[in-house]
């Protein structure tokens, strides 16, 4: 199973060196690892898939809180979020083929962003599956170059997704006394 | 106030508490160096940096307080590694500051350049690079609280020359640190408490296994207080030991690896284990398939991703052990296990047929056993040893009884050979009144030996035993059981060790019998300053009981018992220990 961890991490030199030799030292699986930029200039949000199955989820979870320049990490698999990826894809794209690649990206709405001789570059912000779908239609064309931002994912409703005294030690009991 | 950068690290340092500091000058720190002369610190001259790390962390292990230890960019920061490596394992608080080429020159393969803050992220709690004056104060304390607060840990600092260089408004602002990222607590939810004692209460067959956290959190008289109230069993790890008193009655002794084989047993018909501060190392497990099959786990840690790291436990109290217990301790109620202490007891028997002190009083040749066994009775239990890494620290583990806690100093996790010399160094600076022993084998204290000039210039009252068996004895040991006696690289050729203690004016003792092991440990307590003795022991000795790595604490090899008949290793044992996935 996938699961989809968002942390915040201040946002200061060395910081993603920090996370990722944290998962190299713990030997940790992950699938993609994305960073950017907040409303706090101060800080900088990682999202991470992790394919629970080779690694534990929870695991990665508490060790990224022992960094002490991260400060908030969470477990957004189960949570009603908002989970995009944008992919942009370099298709070859002759005179025969532009009106199927067309109906393609209007069906995905999906957006042209660059057109060529003999090729176009896609773009597409959706669903991790529905890019992969996306991606998958166009394979028969013949994809020259592509490229996907990895996902990022935000909690929906009005609550923050982080709160100020968020308590990581007491999850972490929960965790324990509930699969017990 | 206008301060220096230079001066800044010192002024915070005094403030922080620290009067002594371990290190070895170089180009990168000079301007820190010269600035250190105006400062009540007594500086110790290390002969290589890694003597200043493990010092500095030794210091801390004694004393509690944060070590510390400074050097140069380059080689003086890499050669410090091995030292934080040792504390990060070992969870003591250290703070290793490092000097930097120029922050203009940094990146640019300057002379004794190295990217320290890349090289020493995996084995320290944290670290900092810093290139702007106006932050070095700030960074520093930091630097103390994340060493000394939550799990300890090592902490480096390094510190661009020209930030040394560099003057700015030094105001000293003493509020307590609080850092956006590191909340370590000490409260643990209500829930985890109840549960535990519901476990508490129900368990027949409890024992507690008394880690390193202990002595870390300070919470010896609770722990007693728990064993005591619940008439619980107490077995220790390796850095558990002193963290009970072993003359204690419900004091088991160490489990694990080299444990006593009725630990081990007691721990696998346990039905309810009390993990105080220990985190389920692979070399007290055994496999984990295997482990305590029969035992409900309540596991208490101030560290959350020790929580079923290893071992999935019923219930987690991530806490600061000494606030966990004083919560926990009023609830509980009286406790009786007295048929399974007496079942265990009984096990014990056996342990003490096999016993090698009560069965060889005396031998042809000079056993490890039995010097360390003398060296606690001639030290009557009192001194704090500080124990190398290989057979003769399990020896120490077995043999020496420490009641006091912080007298056992050793290298647990990472199991660094050259540790005992400038740890004991470090634990003696910093407990001058105690009676301090190095025990060291002749292989690791090869490897750091130049630190004997550091403890007579510091005019030390440091007692060394060297247990030389002219072999690296645990891999003869393992290469004998588990590589069919094939000793590649372990037969050792060595010095003289009293002339090498003759050349720097240190009085030393050869013993290579029984007779004179006490009273000799008795002329050298009585000679002050630097004394080393060098024990010649029986060079094919075996630490029993072994548990080979990747077995279950089921299996051990043990010693034979009154010297009667031979050690069997099976096939199967020896495929474990040569094909385990752990070492």
């Amino acid at each position: 199973m996938k699961h989809i961890l968002v942390a915040l991490v201040e946002n200061k030199p060395g910081v993603l060196a920090r996370v990722a030799g944290l998962f190299r030292r713990r030997n940790f699986n992950i699938d993609s690892l994305t960073v950017g930029t907040t409303e706090d200039p101060s800080v900088s949000r990682m999202t991470m898939v992790i394919d629970s199955t080779a690694t534990d989820a929870s695991a990665v979870e508490r060790n990224l809180y022992k960094l002490i320049n991260v400060l908030y990490v969470q477990d957004v698999t189960n949570e009603p979020s908002v989970i995009r990826d944008l992919a942009m894809v370099k298709v070859s794209a002759g005179p025969e083929n532009r009106g199927e690649i067309l109906q393609l990206v209007d069906i995905y709405k999906a957006r042209i962003v660059d057109v060529g001789q003999q090729t176009m570059i896609v773009e597409l912000t959706a669903s991790p599956s529905k890019v992969d779908q996306f991606v998958q239609l166009l394979e028969p064309f013949g994809v020259r170059e592509m490229v996907r931002t990895g996902l990022i994912a935000m909690k929906r409703g009005d609550e923050p997704m982080f709160q100020e005294e968020t308590d990581e030690h007491a999850r972490g009991e929960w965790r324990v006394l509930n699969t017990n | 106030m206008q301060r220096t950068g230079a001066q800044i690290v010192w002024e915070v340092l005094t403030r922080e508490g620290v009067d002594t500091i371990f290190g070895y000058p170089g180009g990168a720190i000079l301007p820190t160096y010269d600035a250190m002369v105006d400062y009540p610190i007594h500086h110790v001259l290390v002969r290589h940096e890694q003597g200043a790390s493990h010092m500095a962390d030794g210091y801390a292990r004694a004393t509690g307080k944060v070590g510390c230890c400074i050097a140069t960019s380059g080689p003086g920061a890499t050669n410090l590694i091995t030292g934080l490596a040792t504390a990060m394992l070992d969870s003591t608080p250290v703070v290793a500051i490092t000097g930097q080429v120029g922050s203009k020159a940094i990146g640019t393969d300057a002379f004794q350049e190295t990217d320290v803050t890349g090289v020493s992220m995996p084995v320290t709690k944290h670290n900092y690079l810093v290139t702007d004056v106006r932050e070095l104060a700030q960074v520093l304390r930091e630097a103390f609280h994340v060493a000394r607060s939550g799990r300890p840990g090592p902490v480096l600092v390094d510190i661009a020359k020209d930030v040394q260089q560099a003057t700015t408004e030094f105001e000293w602002d003493d509020r307590p640190i609080r850092l956006r990222g590191h909340r370590p607590r000490a409260q643990a939810l209500n829930e985890s408490m109840s549960r535990a004692l519901e476990l508490i209460k129900a368990a027949r067959r409890p024992v507690i296994l008394a880690g390193h956290g202990i002595i870390l959190s300070g919470a010896y008289n609770e722990v007693r207080e728990f064993a005591e109230k619940t008439n619980t069993p107490v077995a220790l790890t390796l850095l558990g030991i002193s963290a009970f008193p072993r003359s204690h009655p419900l004091c088991l002794g160490p489990m694990g690896m080299h444990g006593e084989a009725y630990v081990n047993q007691a721990i696998q018909e346990s039905d309810l284990l009390l993990a105080f501060g220990m985190r389920f190392d692979d070399r007290v497990t055994g496999t984990i398939k295997t482990y305590a099959p029969h035992a409900r786990k309540i596991h208490i840690d101030i560290d959350p991703t020790e929580i079923n790291k290893n071992i999935k436990v019923d219930v987690a109290i991530i806490s600061d052990l000494k606030a966990a217990l004083e919560r926990l301790n009023p609830h509980l109620e009286a406790g009786d296990h007295s048929e399974w202490i007496a079942r265990i007891q009984e096990w014990a028997e056996d342990t003490h047929a096999r016993d090698i002190i009560r069965n060889a009083p005396t031998s042809e040749r000079l056993l490890s056993p039995h010097v360390v066994h003398d060296l606690w009775k001639a030290t009557s239990g009192n001194a704090i040893t500080v124990s190398d890494v290989g057979q003769h620290q399990m020896y120490e583990m077995q043999y020496y009884s420490h009641d006091r806690p912080k007298t056992l100093i050793t290298s647990g996790g990472l199991g660094t050979m050259g540790f005992a010399l400038p740890a004991a160094i470090g634990v003696k600076m910093g407990m001058p009144d105690e009676e301090v022993w190095v025990v060291a084998g002749d292989g690791g204290f090869q490897m750091t030996m130049a630190e004997l000039a550091t403890a007579v210039q510091e005019n030390l009252d440091l007692k060394i035993a060297i247990v030389n068996n002219s072999f690296l004895g645990m891999v003869r040991q393992w290469q004998e059981f588990f590589y069919d006696k094939r000793y590649a690289a372990t037969p050792l050729f060595n010095p003289d060790f009293t002339k090498i203690a003759g050349a720097y004016g240190i009085p030393a003792f050869l013993v290579d019998n029984r007779e004179d092991v006490i009273p000799t440990i008795e002329k050298a307590r009585q000679t002050p300053g630097v004394v080393l003795i060098e024990f010649r022991v029986e060079m094919e000795e075996v630490v029993y009981p072994m548990i080979p790595p990747g077995s279950s604490l089921a299996e051990m090899i043990r010693r034979p018992k009154n010297g009667e008949g031979t050690t069997e290793v099976s096939d199967e044992m020896k495929q474990a220990g040569i094909g385990a996935a752990s070492v």
